[in-house]
């Protein structure tokens, strides 16, 4: 038990005793007292912005690190958001969150740590928005050639808007829509997007007049107060705009992110409205130049084909001289004609005269009396002939029928007979004539036929080989007689009675007969 | 620039497209008589329609207003100087 007695209460001796508040509370005054301004310099590290508005972040450098805390109303005061990665200079004081035990840095400011950081962070947005292809050169749409209306994005008051009108005024006046908004601190970058946005919004025909096209505008200031422009944000809005979009942020040398994504880049506001407008009087002068040409073309075209004319009418004869011959040709005809027509009228009356002369009714009517005089005879003769004609025909047939008997027949019939026996005489002698024809002929033809017949042959030196009763034309033939004869054309030889000679061939020449 | 939109449908650089075609047409001359006449309407026509737009030459101002929301809620007339 006396282990015991020396509680733990006797550690540390008269030490006073904290509870854990008193002790929180003790070194919160130590820190906030110690603390409450410092500057530190550092990367942020995990950003959040809960819904409430503040912001929590982690600074730290390549060993510690330190919570830091901004407020809402502090935040939205900052003219560069902190983002992951960037270097910064804080300004702010130490507190500390008893709660959790935990102490962190409530920030007043935060500022890119020089520009070299600002230029790194961009240089990283616009690496991840051009490997978006953001920045692709088919993505830029082609700007309007004479838009209606023109919508701007810049700060309603200053010289911006001002040069921007002034210039339209100058060129070609438009109607012109004005979205007034910051043009830096951190309101800019959400009005500018916003801007950008609404426009796209609007509806052709709607309570507002569309743009068709939109600039996005400030004038100079260093490179914080342009920051807004380099935000991805906007640079996001200006990409997704449907409308075309000019961008001109700055001086000259000053190039923000939003310029990258725009369809076209101004230098400056001015500049903008130029490449938004033609220039009116010199579209008016080319219009005035155009009507003039057309009308000079026309005209020309007029002339040369009026000269083309001309030349060709020239070259065609003159109408008169076409006509002079025929004309002449119809005079000489005209001339002619009642002349002609006159002796044609004379023949014609003269031949009319010659007929109608001797055409008188008493030629006609005597003329009917002989014609009338002469049927009249016809008829009277007309029976009487009638009877002499049966008459004259009776006494035709009765001749015929009396001179009708069998002695001119038989007359007929001993002629015929004298006429066969001439004739079968002339037969017998033409057929013995005929005959002795063929007999004379047919001695001439045995004559021929001796001359052609083989014997002839035989006369002038063949002969011919038998062989038992034929006649042998071949070796084979003559090898195979039991014997052979030769016919010459004074007889027959027998040879031998066997095998006959080797050159017993068909007509052997006599000389060669002689060999064997 | 196809023959089929009326002009009156044409924008301004639509037009003048056109009408530089009719010029060039002419003058190179290489159109029959009647048609030369067609396209010298056409372009008279077409003049008078830039014209029209080139006289349209209105100078309108507003500056958005916005409601409380950041919305356009009308506009106002903006003077810039």
């Amino acid at each position: 038990m006396d282990l015991f007695d020396d509680g733990p209460e006797d550690v540390g001796g008269n030490a006073p005793e904290f509870t854990v508040t008193e002790l929180s509370g003790a070194v919160k005054r130590t820190i906030e007292g110690e603390f409450s301004f410092v500057r530190v310099r550092g990367e942020v590290g995990r950003v959040s912005r809960p819904r409430s508005g503040h912001i929590y972040l982690d600074l730290k450098d390549d060993k510690s690190v330190i919570a830091a805390i901004m407020w809402k109303g502090v935040a939205s005061r900052q003219q560069t958001q902190p983002e992951e990665g960037m270097e910064v200079i804080a300004t702010g004081k130490m507190t500390t969150f008893p709660g959790q035990s935990k102490y962190q840095l409530v920030l007043e400011e935060i500022r890119p740590a020089g520009a070299g950081a600002l230029m790194a962070m961009l240089e990283k947005r616009k690496a991840l928005l051009q490997s978006e292809g953001l920045f692709a050169p088919e993505r830029k749409k082609k700007l309007p050639y004479l838009p209606d209306v023109i919508g701007v994005v810049t700060s309603p008051s200053g010289a911006v808007i001002r040069d921007i009108l002034h210039r339209l005024r100058d060129r070609f006046p438009r109607k012109v829509l004005v979205w007034p908004v910051a043009v830096q601190g951190t309101k800019c970058a959400p009005e500018v997007a916003r801007a950008i946005e609404g426009f796209n919004a609007m509806t052709p025909g709607g309570a507002l007049p569309r743009p068709d096209l939109l600039i996005v505008a400030r004038g100079g200031g260093s490179v914080e107060d342009l920051w807004g422009f380099n935000e991805e944000l906007v640079a996001r809005a200006a990409a997704a705009s449907d409308i075309p979009l000019i961008s001109a942020v700055g001086h000259e040398t000053d190039t923000t992110l939003i310029d990258f994504v725009s369809d076209m880049r101004a230098p400056t506001p001015t500049a903008a409205a130029e490449l938004a407008v033609p220039v009116r009087m010199e579209l008016l002068a080319g219009l005035r130049d155009y009507n003039a040409r057309i009308t000079r073309a026309v005209g020309q075209r007029l002339d040369q084909r009026g000269q083309r004319l001309r030349d060709v009418s020239r070259a065609l004869p003159r109408a008169d001289t076409l006509l002079e011959g025929p004309r002449q040709r119809l005079d000489i005809q005209g001339d002619k004609l009642p002349l002609a027509l006159r002796r044609l009228v004379d023949q014609q009356r003269l031949r009319l005269s010659e007929s109608a002369g001797s055409l008188r009714p008493s030629v006609l009517g005597r003329a009917i009396a002989v014609e009338r005089g002469r049927v009249s005879d016809r008829a009277m003769r007309l029976s009487p002939a009638l009877a002499r004609l049966v008459a004259t025909r009776r006494e035709a047939l009765a001749r015929r029928s009396d001179g009708l008997s069998l002695r001119p027949i038989r007359r007929e019939i001993s002629a015929q007979s004298d006429r066969l026996t001439g004739l079968s005489r002339r037969l017998d002698e033409a057929q013995n004539q005929r005959i002795a024809e063929i007999r004379q002929r047919l001695g001439a033809l045995d004559r021929l036929r001796e001359t052609l017949g083989y014997k002839e042959t035989l006369r002038r030196g063949y002969a011919v080989v038998h062989g038992d009763g034929h006649v042998v034309t071949n070796k084979a033939a003559a090898e195979a007689a039991s014997g052979l004869e030769i016919e010459f054309a004074d007889g027959k030889m027998r040879i031998g009675g066997g095998p006959s000679p080797r050159k017993a061939a068909k007509k052997p020449k006599p000389e060669q007969g002689s060999l064997f | 620039m196809s023959e089929t939109t009326p002009i009156e449908a044409m924008t301004f650089e639509q037009a003048m497209a056109e009408l530089e075609q009719v010029v060039g047409q002419l003058e190179r001359g290489d159109v029959a008589l009647e048609a030369s006449i067609d396209l010298y309407d056409r372009g008279a026509k077409l003049r008078a329609h830039c014209e029209a737009k080139l006289k349209d030459a209105e100078e309108k101002v507003a500056a958005i207003t916005l409601d409380g929301d950041g919305n356009p809620a009308g506009t106002k007339p903006l003077d810039a100087g």
